[in-house]
């Protein structure tokens, strides 16, 4: 997706983005017609590897500089123990605040009371409901070493969807997928969260 | 190997035997480590020698080549449940023989996080190389730590978090330690994914271990240099 900039217009921004938000973004961005801005993803997969993404990212943001008014990064901390932050800081860039999306979808600190009340709950967005086998299922073993489910997430009481869309496709999968992993099943509408204002204030 | 299903083991002699039993530990093969260990004792090894020159061995393969990215986290796994099946016939026999303890470890997950993997195999690992490891398990505010600290008085105090979130927690219980006077007693070692140096230092651990066979490393390296450090003090009074 390329943005445009008029003569008086919105600055021309880039917003670098984790896969996992891909469609989200580039949805907020349709549904408000957001045109001058534009989007460049990162492999989602890469919240196995974290390191990875500050090293990225920093390259994205050096290569982007001189062909953008304004640069934005749609991530947590994503498990970048920090790094993702000082390399923001030293290329003078911003990101949506939260440890994580499901956190931005929820909303910072609601997300952590939630969390706080019961950390045994392992969360699902769109995303990871739609990818769910890929991910979960084939990406951590369990399909071919079902013996491994326990290790994973005997530890875990319940899935909880944290959903971007109200759609009922994908809370069947939702289910679906908690019964997979033997775990009760929560459901909680989010919408688009702190996402959706960062753009909109951003915009 | 996992190609060599009708493999005997007992027709392999002790190098064979150990070097398949590192194979069978590599592809997760639990079954085989079973009776690999069961066969080693029979012919005479001791405990601690099966446990140090077989098992943890292997384990060390498989954790550089965890590192390394050529092994990942379902193999790693499978690979410690395997050596999991031998520390059971194990354990026992070493607390019979007096096995000697390199030192004693508590060790568990921070409050707010129930993730395990990691700790466990630090846990097996540290215990495989002569630690008396005492896992507080999961989800541990800091007064566990403080009465495990006091009931077991172990060198070591080990933590570990996997969540950014969860992480900071490590700095509570350190600041509680140092508020009771007695940070200085314990060697204090974090571990967890989103975990570095700069976060050890800057919550006033004395290392962090990015995996479980850096853990056992710098375990027995701060433990050797505490006794050193005591026994100097010793002459010189």
């Amino acid at each position: 997706m390329t943005g445009r900039q008029g003569p008086d217009g919105p600055p021309k921004t880039l917003l670098i983005t984790c896969g996992a938000l891909a469609r989200e973004v580039v949805e907020l961005i349709r549904l408000n017609g957001w045109t001058h801005m534009t989007v460049t993803c990162l492999p989602a997969i890469w919240h196995n590897t974290p390191d990875k993404i500050p090293v990225a990212v920093r390259q994205k943001i050096r290569t982007a500089k001189r062909d953008y008014d304004r640069i934005l990064v749609l991530y947590g901390d994503c498990g970048s123990g920090g790094l993702l932050d000082r390399v923001l800081e030293q290329e003078g860039v911003e990101r949506i605040d939260g440890p994580h999306c499901y956190a931005f979808y929820t909303g910072v600190q609601d997300f952590a009371e939630l969390a706080d009340a019961d950390p045994t709950c392992f969360y699902l967005t769109d995303y990871l409901v739609r990818h769910f086998d890929r991910l979960i299922i084939e990406g951590l073993g369990i399909d071919r070493h079902p013996e491994l489910l326990e290790s994973y997430f005997g530890n875990y009481t319940t899935v909880v969807y944290l959903a971007q869309s109200e759609d009922e496709a994908l809370r069947r999968q939702a289910e679906t997928a908690a019964a997979k992993l033997g775990l009760a099943y929560r459901y909680r509408f989010t919408g688009y969260g702190d996402l959706g204002r960062f753009m909109q204030a951003a915009s | 190997m996992s190609d060599m299903d009708d493999l005997d083991l007992r027709s392999l002699d002790d190098d064979e035997l150990n070097k398949q039993m590192q194979d069978d530990l590599y592809d997760g093969l639990k079954e085989e480590i079973v009776e690999g260990v069961n066969i080693f004792l029979e012919r005479g090894w001791t405990p601690y020698r099966i446990l140090t020159e077989v098992l943890v061995e292997g384990m060390r393969i498989v954790g550089i080549d965890f590192r390394d990215g050529i092994l990942f986290v379902p193999e790693v796994l499978l690979a410690a449940n395997a050596m999991k099946g031998g520390m059971v016939i194990l354990r026992p026999l070493l607390a019979e023989t007096g096995a000697e303890q390199v030192g004693k470890v508590v060790i568990g997950t921070v409050k707010g996080d129930i993730h395990d993997i990691g700790k466990n195999l630090v846990g097996m690992m540290m215990e495989g190389a002569g630690f008396e490891v005492f896992d507080l398990g999961i989800n541990n505010p800091v007064e566990n730590y403080l009465e495990a600290l006091e009931q077991h008085q172990p060198e070591i105090l080990g933590m570990s978090a996997l969540l950014t979130t969860t992480m900071p927690y490590m700095k509570v219980v350190i600041d509680t330690l140092k508020e009771k006077g007695i940070r200085d007693d314990y060697i204090v070692l974090v571990g967890g994914a989103p975990l570095n140096e700069a976060f050890a230092e800057a919550v006033g651990a004395d290392a962090y271990c990015r995996d479980a066979a850096v853990a056992v490393e710098t375990a027995k390296d701060f433990v050797a240099r505490r006794h050193n450090l005591r026994g100097k003090k010793a002459k010189a009074q």
